[in-house]
């Protein structure tokens, strides 16, 4: 296919529809309208169904019923209604179903503003509904892997019957880029867990409640296996200008565009940065970081909120190198000049320090 | 000799109930399991069963079930629903889950006209939780949390949400009836048959109220809570058609 040039919020649909996403409901909420606004006109040209809910919870709760069917199914928010949708997300995961959602995050908490920001990571990663579960979380850096990474997302999601986040933001669901798509899906596996009329067979049933304690933990250690399996195989990050780094950024999204812009400046200025970029939020390419901090002793974590990923930075590097956070939360994108002075800052101190 | 009243095919046999003695569910489930059978409906339904006494209604219906979230059945439905066309799609809840936590899902899921089935099971409390009050509450009425009865200055009134959810254009049939006695009983089967046949005839979304017993929350016996709907609840939850636009659909 040839490359189009498109915004990040179309380009999360038409992959969908790739994918063979045949159903999406969702509710309007800023910055995120166009999504909704193009699977209403091009899912149901494809034979999809695309249903306006009456609230984000509604939705989710549509994407259950959808899913349930065997049915590849998205719905999509910005921050505030993704915390509504975080019961359905919950059920989803005890319940076992793949889903597909879309999170373009705004400035919070509570309404906040509408533009670009962070600061749904801690909800993203951690499970955000209630009960011991966990998201597979991707984050996209341009339109082209606002593109990919959706298309993927349903994979991952039916591959082991899991909800999947893909955590964009404002400025990626905004801005208009250059993209290539991937072909239209046509190979499904069959769902023989989905629900379609019990016909001469056995009646069977999808249920989150098992009051048997026993039986619930071993429900919930069945996940955490299911959990284990996802990190070992869908672990994803990109390494940029690492090898002979002397400081590394990390940072995920689009304040990875911002921080490669920066890198790339200090670099000319002879200061040798590198950049850890997780594609995979959860899991967390944590291990590639602990590798790196054997000859790296500076981790500058980069975010647009006010510390969050930086939690994870720390659990994985267990002490072994100083971390420099540096956010900009509430809606405000940082520049790349603004990055390139805390890098070179932070190499001069290494360099002090190692004199 | 024939056997004249058989194990309906789609209810589960060799379990023992959950429910409380003289409670109205297991009569609703022994009828949709009889309707299941007689319009041949059962192999094609997805059930959709709520949180509440009846979040177990898997144990005895043998059909396919969908376990829903607190009053988000007929979301679900809906997504079921529209992804399936084919199948036959219907939700089983309670008071507490379709008048109160799912109440915007309720209104939304009959005003889109959904082609789904709704059982309404109206007990005036919540019965699971162990008997507080419910939308339907009657006033006066006590429980674990209007102990001197429902007030209307602090608690509201009696929510009448099918009346309401009747005066939509999309709802096609709407009735409330009451599992109090044979005669209702009776009357009960007709009117979810009907909402059922609304259904399977594509005409929209139907919806059956059904009063029922909640002895051990009214704090009555079987009998007494049979009485109880008849001379109480139904004055202020009047039995009937509210609405049945059945001959309008098949006209257009």
């Amino acid at each position: 296919m040839n490359k189009i040039f498109m915004s990040g919020n179309h380009a999360f649909g038409e992959a969908a529809i790739r994918a063979g996403c045949r159903a999406y409901f969702g509710y309007p909420i800023t910055p995120q309208n166009e999504l909704g606004e193009y699977m209403s006109e091009n899912l149901t040209k494809a034979g999809g169904v695309f249903v306006q809910s009456e609230s984000e919870t509604a939705a989710i709760n549509m994407v259950v019923g959808a899913s349930s069917m065997g049915t590849r199914v998205m719905t999509s928010s910005s921050s505030p209604g993704i915390s509504l949708k975080q019961e359905g997300i919950s059920f989803l995961a005890g319940f076992q179903l793949p889903a597909v959602i879309i999170n373009v995050m705004r400035g919070g908490p509570g309404l906040g503003n509408i533009a670009p920001a962070q600061g749904d990571y801690f909800q993203a990663t951690r499970g955000g509904g209630h009960g011991d579960y966990r998201t597979p979380v991707l984050a996209p850096a341009s339109v082209q892997e606002v593109a990919d990474f959706t298309y993927w997302a349903f994979d991952i999601a039916d591959n082991y019957r899991t909800p999947v986040m893909v955590l964009g933001d404002g400025m990626l669901g905004q801005m208009k880029e250059p993209v290539v798509f991937p072909e239209m899906k046509k190979d499904f596996a069959e769902k023989e867990w989905a629900l379609k009329g019990r016909g001469d067979g056995p009646s069977r049933y999808l249920a989150s409640l098992i009051l048997d304690v026993n039986e619930m933990e071993r429900h919930n250690w069945m996940l955490v296996r299911k959990y284990q399996q996802i990190a070992r195989n869908e672990t994803r990050w990109e390494e940029f200008m690492t090898e002979d780094a002397k400081v590394i950024a990390v940072a995920y999204g689009t304040t990875a565009r911002i921080a490669k812009a920066a890198i790339k400046r200090v670099r000319k200025e002879g200061v040798p940065a590198g950049m850890i970029r997780p594609i995979t939020l959860w899991p967390f390419p944590g291990e590639i970081m602990k590798k790196t901090s054997k000859n790296i002793n500076t981790f500058v974590v980069f975010e647009m909120s006010t510390g969050q990923m930086v939690e994870d930075v720390r659990i994985a590097l267990e002490g072994d190198a100083r971390i420099v956070f540096h956010g900009r939360p509430g809606g405000v994108v940082p520049t790349p000049m603004e990055f390139a002075r805390i890098l070179y800052r932070e190499y001069e101190r290494e360099t002090k320090r190692t004199k | 000799m024939k056997q004249l009243n058989p194990w309906p095919r789609y209810y589960k046999k060799d379990v023992v109930t959950h429910y409380c003695p003289g409670c109205g569910h297991g009569i609703v489930h022994r009828i949709v399991a009889e309707l299941m059978e007689e319009m041949d409906l059962g192999k094609k339904a997805v059930c959709v069963n709520p949180a509440g006494c009846a979040v177990l209604a898997y144990l005895y219906l043998d059909i396919d079930m969908l376990e829903s979230a607190h009053g988000r059945g007929t979301a679900m439905a809906t997504g079921a629903k529209r992804v399936r066309p084919d199948l036959f799609v219907f939700t089983y809840q309670g008071d507490g889950d379709l008048s109160a936590i799912g109440t915007a899902e309720t209104i939304h899921s009959a005003n889109r006209g959904e082609h789904i089935s709704v059982i309404f099971i109206n007990n005036a409390v919540y019965g699971m939780t162990g008997g507080q009050m419910a939308p339907t509450t009657l006033l006066g009425q006590k429980t674990t949390t209007t102990v001197s009865g429902r007030n209307p200055r602090f608690d509201g009134y009696p929510l009448h949400i099918t009346d309401l959810v009747a005066t939509f254009p999309g709802v096609i049939y709407a009735e409330r009836v009451a599992v109090n006695g044979p005669a209702g009983i009776q009357r009960t089967k007709k009117a979810i048959r009907n909402a059922f046949q609304t259904q399977v005839d594509g005409l929209g979304y139907s919806i059956v109220e059904v009063l029922s017993p909640c002895p051990t929350n009214w704090k009555m016996t079987p009998r007494q809570s049979f009485d109880w709907i008849t001379d109480v609840m139904s004055k202020e939850f009047p039995l009937g058609v509210l609405t049945d636009k059945r001959q309008r659909s098949e006209e257009k």
